[in-house]
């Protein structure tokens, strides 16, 4: 019988026995951008990770993008979704009320998925983090 | 900030394809061709959708 002590077992899954808690990368991947790697000690990814993330989200708010605050519509619930992959970004740009209320040029779209954009690919570096920390890829 | 679509699509596969290379690769040497093959799909797909609606408008 598996138990949590023998289930993680193999090359590259040491590190997942001897730290504590194994959602720390994941949280932290999700709350600030490259966080999650950081944590893990890989500075290179975690620090390219945050540029493009961080960078995908300014570049947005510079475009008037909006940041989706209700989810009335279906596609509104979407958008909700993935600006909420940015974690403490998305709370602190709705604190500050960054942000357009509404999309109103081209460019103010693209600004809108860029944000939504940069949420999901947070999203994607947190789970990366997590696989790392738990030994389920390997680097 | 008002970049041009080209600049736009740039910028966004420039960012998108730096965090595929580093979360669906292991190696960094693979990394690289993974984020390159991404940018290089991104911006040939953008260019050739560009030239097909182009075509269809006429």
């Amino acid at each position: 019988m598996a138990t949590s002590s023998n289930k993680i077992s193999g090359p590259g899954r040491s590190v997942a026995k001897d730290q504590g808690f194994v959602y720390l990368p994941l949280i932290a991947g999700w709350l600030v951008p490259g966080a999650g790697h950081f944590l893990l000690r890989k500075w290179g990814r975690g620090a390219l990770l945050a540029a493009s993330i961080l960078g995908m989200f300014i570049m947005g708010l510079l475009m008037q993008g909006k940041l989706y605050s209700n989810a009335h519509e279906i596609l509104d619930l979407l958008g909700l979704v993935g600006d909420l992959g940015n974690g403490l970004l998305y709370i602190v740009g709705r604190g500050l009320g960054v942000g357009a209320d509404q999309v109103q040029t081209t460019v103010a779209d693209w600004g809108t998925r860029f944000i939504v954009v940069a949420g999901m690919l947070n999203v994607i570096a947190a789970v990366d983090a997590h696989n790392l920390r738990t030994g389920r890829k390997q680097g | 900030m008002h970049p041009s679509h080209f600049t736009s699509v740039l910028l966004f596969a420039l960012c998108v394809s730096v965090v595929f290379g580093i979360t669906m690769r292991d190696t960094p040497r693979r990394m690289v061709r993974y984020g390159l093959y991404c940018f290089v799909l991104f911006i040939g797909s953008a260019i050739v959708l560009s030239w097909l609606m182009f075509f269809i408008a006429r």
